[in-house]
């Protein structure tokens, strides 16, 4: 489902990426942990190209992406866009908009989805988030966990082949935390390929198939959470996990 | 609710015209002795406007500190036979006679005409020049008598013995400040007609390719200098001066420097003509109309403009926010030369610069040039609350998929309108006191009215209080109905409490 080869992007002076490559099966959830400017968001912004990079190859959902993606190529990125879904951790839902409408809005004008259709899949979408009853609220009426499950409840209506996680709970209170990773762990188990950049500890060992942690740019480790989680080899996993259990213990 | 800004402007503009009613019977006037107190000042202060020009009066063009012109020469040997110095007071024409009576000067001398209007208003001197009124039209014109123009469009100054012709001949008058504007229009055919003064046609209209003069005097009348109500004693002198000038040809000489000496001076004078049938007196139900439907052309005026002001400044912000290079120097480029320019120049520009090109009516000229000017300011205002939208929004919609366009118009637009409402609410209450500078070519509006009924009904206070209550009437629900949207727009941007 996802390739990445020798990605690599710098600002200025400081590498970000170097020299990543990776892959990712279907049905897959990832968890991406590391210590803070390791390069985690960085590297899931370039999936879905929020962000360029400098050299290297991403295949992701079917689509190529090299760097520096020129107006010309705007089209596949569309494309891009539509199969992989994207969650930001301090939600961005349209604050202008009704939660429905905050659901349609993409299916309606991207895809030329006619309203009495969008709006049938958003109840859907809206019911397996939980948020059923809350369609005509407006985003600032519901709690941070709310917005986020409509959050993911909008990606979701792009029908997408790929999920990407922007530290999806950092911004909530623990209660909250959970009612999100719920509704994320619905979709792991739904089948759904998933990258999801966590600091959830629980997450990183109950839910993913498998962990990476970044650091300095890159993959420093990448195994299943039994192997990454219990048994780093690299220092700076242990570091992390030991500081992470210390916290959640 | 929905009834409170109705009676709000109506409670509002009877408040203003009963207050008015008691203000406007106690008005003031320097009493009499202007000549005792000239005579121990040495000078003699006389109210002119510049703008007249050629002949009557201009800076030289040697010297611009002095002003010249056959007023000035006849100002100086009245003085000189006073025994005192003359000094030139600048003042709009139109308000020549009102600002005699409030005491800005001693007289006014500027091709003022003898009226019956004026002769209850002001003492008038004998008369120093007889003049004819010039009808001039387009060569190719049918037109050979001012009974010929009916229902069609003719040109004069304000408060002119010409402006009273036209306003008993049926004919659509339009008002000008300057001698030179008129004649432009009529060649420019936004004018059918032009009826002024024969010293003014000769100098600035009849020698146009384009125009002729129509042989035939529409009407002879005299000028003569206006000296205040309280000063029979300064009018004797002045006619006593007058008299001498003519006797010993110092009159003539003065004229016929000038190139103003005619047939018409050594003619039996014209009678005082009657004051026109139609001139108002009072204010009553007809000015009340008038003032009415100015503030309609006000309103419609500003609405106009601002339609077209709010398209072309969201593209100006989007240019220069999201455009390449060239779209970026061009946004700026027009935003500085619009805000940083007079709206009234803009409007000379496009009335009277662009004529020669493109003719637009006055109310397009109006509409175009406050529009074009505003969309400057508005892409500000667009610009700032754009980039008051959080970045997460446009980053939202584009990993949703959505293109540039599409982003633009549904997520970020919508939410930059919510912080563009109140200063856009702002402008429009700016645009519409702004408005009033299109009476410079010609369009009648709100403020315009004003200042005709003011010069016409000898005060200003009935006038002025009526036209600022149509204003806070135009304003008023506006603003009432932005605050209603903005409230109902921005229901998740209640202020916090400090």
């Amino acid at each position: 489902m996802i390739s990445v080869r020798s990605l690599s992007k710098r600002h200025g002076a400081l590498a970000v990426l170097s020299d990543v490559s990776a892959t990712v099966e279907k049905g897959e959830t990832i968890a991406i942990v590391g210590p803070s400017g390791g390069g985690k968001s960085t590297l899931l912004r370039c999936l879905n190209y929020l962000e360029g990079f400098d050299a290297g190859e991403v295949e992701i959902a079917g689509i190529k992406l090299h760097g520096n993606m020129g107006a010309s190529e705007a089209r596949t990125l569309r494309e891009l866009r539509q199969r992989v879904g994207m969650v930001f951790q301090q939600f961005n839902l349209f604050p202008h908009l009704t939660v429905i409408e905050n659901v349609t809005l993409a299916p309606r004008v991207v895809r030329g989805k006619l309203r009495g259709e969008a709006d049938k899949h958003a109840r859907d979408l809206l019911a397996r988030v939980g948020m059923g009853d809350r369609a005509a609220s407006y985003p600032h009426e519901l709690s941070g966990g709310q917005q986020q499950r409509v959050a993911i409840a909008r990606a979701l209506a792009q029908e997408p082949q790929v999920m990407l996680f922007d530290e999806p709970t950092s911004a909530l209170d623990p209660e909250m935390r959970d009612e999100v990773m719920g509704v994320i762990k619905d979709l792991a188990s739904g089948g759904m390929t998933m990258l999801v950049v966590t600091h959830e500890m629980q997450f990183a060992t109950d839910i993913a198939t498998r962990v990476w942690v970044i650091d300095g740019g890159t993959i420093a480790e990448d195994g299943p959470p039994s192997q990454v989680v219990d048994a780093p080899r690299t220092a700076v996993a242990r570091e992390y996990f030991g500081r992470m259990k210390r916290r959640w213990s | 609710m929905a009834q409170r800004p109705r009676s709000f402007a109506l409670a509002a503009i009877a408040a203003a015209v009963a207050a008015a009613g008691l203000l406007g019977s106690c008005r003031g006037e320097p009493a009499g002795g202007t000549l005792e107190r000239v005579q121990k000042r040495g000078v003699i202060t006389w109210g002119a406007d510049i703008q007249g020009g050629e002949p009557y009066l201009w800076e030289d063009p040697d010297d611009p500190s002095k002003i010249v012109g056959f007023e000035v020469d006849i100002m100086e040997a009245l003085a000189r036979r006073l025994g005192v110095k003359q000094r030139f007071v600048q003042h709009n024409w139109s308000n020549l006679v009102p600002s005699l009576e409030r005491g800005d000067f001693d007289i006014v001398m500027n091709g003022l005409e003898a009226t019956a209007e004026r002769a209850d208003r002001i003492l008038l001197s004998r008369p120093y020049f007889v003049y004819a009124e010039t009808l001039a039209v387009r060569r190719d014109a049918p037109y050979t008598s001012l009974a010929d123009l009916r229902g069609k469009r003719v040109g004069t100054l304000n408060q002119t013995y010409a402006h009273d012709l036209l306003r008993d001949a049926n004919v659509e008058i339009a008002l000008y400040e300057g001698n030179e504007e008129p004649y432009l229009d009529l060649e420019q055919g936004r004018l059918d007609a032009v009826l002024l003064d024969n010293v003014i046609a000769d100098r600035y209209g009849c020698n146009r390719a384009a125009v002729k003069c129509l042989p035939d005097d529409v009407a002879r009348g005299a000028y003569i200098i206006g000296i205040r109500r309280s000063d029979p004693e300064l009018k004797l002198a002045i006619d006593a001066a007058l008299d001498a000038m003519i006797a010993d040809g110092e009159l003539e000489r003065i004229l016929t420097k000038a190139g103003l000496w005619d047939h018409r001076q050594t003619e039996p004078p014209p009678p005082m003509p009657a004051a026109a049938k139609n001139r108002p007196r009072s204010f009553d139900g007809t000015q009340l109309q008038l003032f009415f439907s100015a503030a309609l052309v006000t309103l419609g005026l500003s609405v106009a403009a601002f339609l077209l002001a709010v398209p072309l400044g969201i593209l100006l912000a989007v240019g220069r926010l999201y455009g390449g290079p060239v779209a970026r120097t061009l946004a700026r480029i027009y935003i500085e030369l619009f805000r940083g320019t007079p709206v009234l120049l803009q409007l000379y520009v496009i009335y009277f610069g662009l004529a020669p090109y493109y003719a637009f009516g006055p109310v397009e000229a109006a509409i175009l040039g406050l529009g074009l000017n505003y969309a400057a300011y508005e892409a500000e205002v667009y610009r700032g609350a754009l980039l008051a939208v959080p970045r997460g929004q446009a980053e939202a919609a584009r990993a949703l998929g959505m293109s540039p366009s599409q982003s633009f118009r549904h997520v970020l637009l919508p939410q930059a309108l919510r912080f563009a409402l109140p200063p856009m609410t702002n402008d429009f209450v700016a645009l519409l006191k702004d408005s009033s500078l299109v009476s410079v070519i010609t369009v009648i509006e709100l403020t315009k009215r004003m200042t005709i009924a003011g010069a016409e009904l000898r005060g200003w206070l009935v006038p002025g209080l009526a036209c600022a209550a149509l204003y806070l009437a135009l304003s008023f629900p506006l603003s009432e109905l932005a605050r209603r949207l903005e409230r109902r727009l921005s229901r998740d941007q209640r202020p916090l409490a400090l």
